[in-house]
């Protein structure tokens, strides 16, 4: 995998009146792994997309090397088609996937119209879309949500491999989380 | 950027013309035909006033047939995060706006062309008269669909984005309507050239305005 690093400086993000969090600076290198931890509402998914840069920053600046992908509570699949189809799409802009489908046990539902999936089976796909685009900055918005017990072992075990492999995965989730060696942010800390 | 095309196209296509719980294509037609259709009940079978009148009727016809699939242009992917998987890739929004004008294009024009050869015999339209319809919708759909998707980028996301949608294409529409309806009562192409002029236009800007409206709703 490519080299790959991010690193923030002195963050602060502002939602409407309401400064969120400010001097939040966090620097990740090859193969290192990042949870943005905190209760609800307190700028985890707003820090992932200024990360993303999808939002402006109030203040501060991002370094990023390398490309970058994101899984928020979106799965990005057309409702209306079967999975198989859905992820097709994504795979004509991506290049061909590996088996990833198959082993985040995907392989029974490709048939199936998205809008059927549960929850936790829509992450499944999301992540399957995610590995399928093959970029070694990985943002996790609460990849946990919806899943059970298996799927969380599914999310860390593919976290821990894509680091191994020399990515980069920052996630954001209020849930713990087992990863080997995997810094940890409390937001709280940061709140203004 | 090129890979990119085919893909998006084939989507857009899917998603535009065939049916499914995104509508169709039919839709639009079948509504055209439908307002052809009540417009010699409602004035009477007086076949001068009928074909006087009717290349405009076809006009404001094709113009709300357009509007019709306005909600379902952009809002559905910004709900979805397509378009932030999008920006990810580094596929910019103009591109991806440009090929959702010519899907919706596909989509509704040349069905609307098709459509109004019968809905100009059933208003008393044939000959040379139906040829500057034809060549008139040519020249002026491109332009309806490029408002369309403006207009649909720039109401994603809001409230009652739909109904503002269509009042909002309506007023933005009456150069196209003026000019192409316009080139029937005079003859002639000087009214085509200008309905095709204010067609190019509306395409030259569309993907820009839509694609700074989608920045814009981002945060």
């Amino acid at each position: 995998m490519q080299a790959c690093s991010l690193s923030a400086t002195d963050l602060a993000c502002r939602r409407g009146d309401r400064l969120l969090f400010a001097r939040l600076s966090f620097a990740l290198g090859p193969g290192e792994a990042l949870q943005l931890a905190g209760a609800n509402g307190i700028g985890k998914s707003s820090l992932m997309r200024i990360v993303a840069g999808l939002m402006p920053a109030f203040a501060g600046t991002i370094e990023r090397h390398g490309a970058l992908g994101l899984i928020d509570e979106r799965p990005a699949l057309d409702p209306h088609l079967p999975l198989g189809r859905a992820l097709a799409f994504w795979q004509r802009l991506d290049g061909p996937a590996d088996n990833a489908a198959a082993r985040l046990g995907l392989a029974g539902l490709m048939d199936v119209p998205v809008r059927y999936l549960s929850t936790g089976q829509k992450k499944r796909a999301a992540l399957a879309r995610l590995i399928g685009q093959k970029v070694p900055l990985w943002l996790l918005d609460e990849p946990l949500n919806g899943l059970d017990t298996r799927g969380v072992a599914l999310v860390e075990e593919m976290a821990a491999q894509h680091c191994r492999e020399g990515g980069i995965c920052l996630i954001a989730s209020h849930q713990p989380l087992a990863l080997p060696g995997m810094g940890r942010i409390e937001l709280a800390d940061f709140a203004a | 950027m090129s890979a990119t095309f085919l893909p998006l196209l084939r989507r857009d296509l899917a998603m535009l013309v065939s049916g499914g719980r995104r509508g169709g294509a039919v839709l639009p037609v079948l509504f055209f035909l439908a307002v052809a259709m009540l417009y010699p009940f409602a004035v009477g079978p007086d076949a001068v006033l009928l074909g006087r009148t009717g290349g405009g009727v076809i006009w404001v016809a094709a113009l709300l047939a357009a509007i019709l699939p306005l909600d379902r242009l952009v809002e559905p992917d910004l709900e979805l995060g397509f378009f932030d998987q999008w920006a990810l890739r580094g596929i910019g929004e103009e591109w991806i706006l440009a090929i959702r004008i010519l899907a919706h294009w596909l989509s509704f024009g040349p069905p609307l062309m098709l459509a109004a050869l019968p809905a100009s015999a059933l208003v008393g339209i044939d000959g040379d008269k139906l040829w500057l319809v034809e060549i008139g919708l040519l020249a002026g759909t491109p332009g309806l669909a490029a408002l369309g998707v403006m207009v649909a980028a720039i109401t994603a996301g809001l409230r009652g984005g739909a109904a503002l949608g269509g009042l909002l294409v309506i007023p933005l529409a009456v150069p196209l309507l003026v000019f192409g309806a316009g080139s029937l009562a005079v003859g002639g192409t000087s009214g085509l050239a200008l309905t095709a002029a204010v067609s190019l236009v509306l395409l030259a800007i569309a993907p820009f305005a839509a694609g700074a409206a989608i920045r814009a709703g981002r945060g």
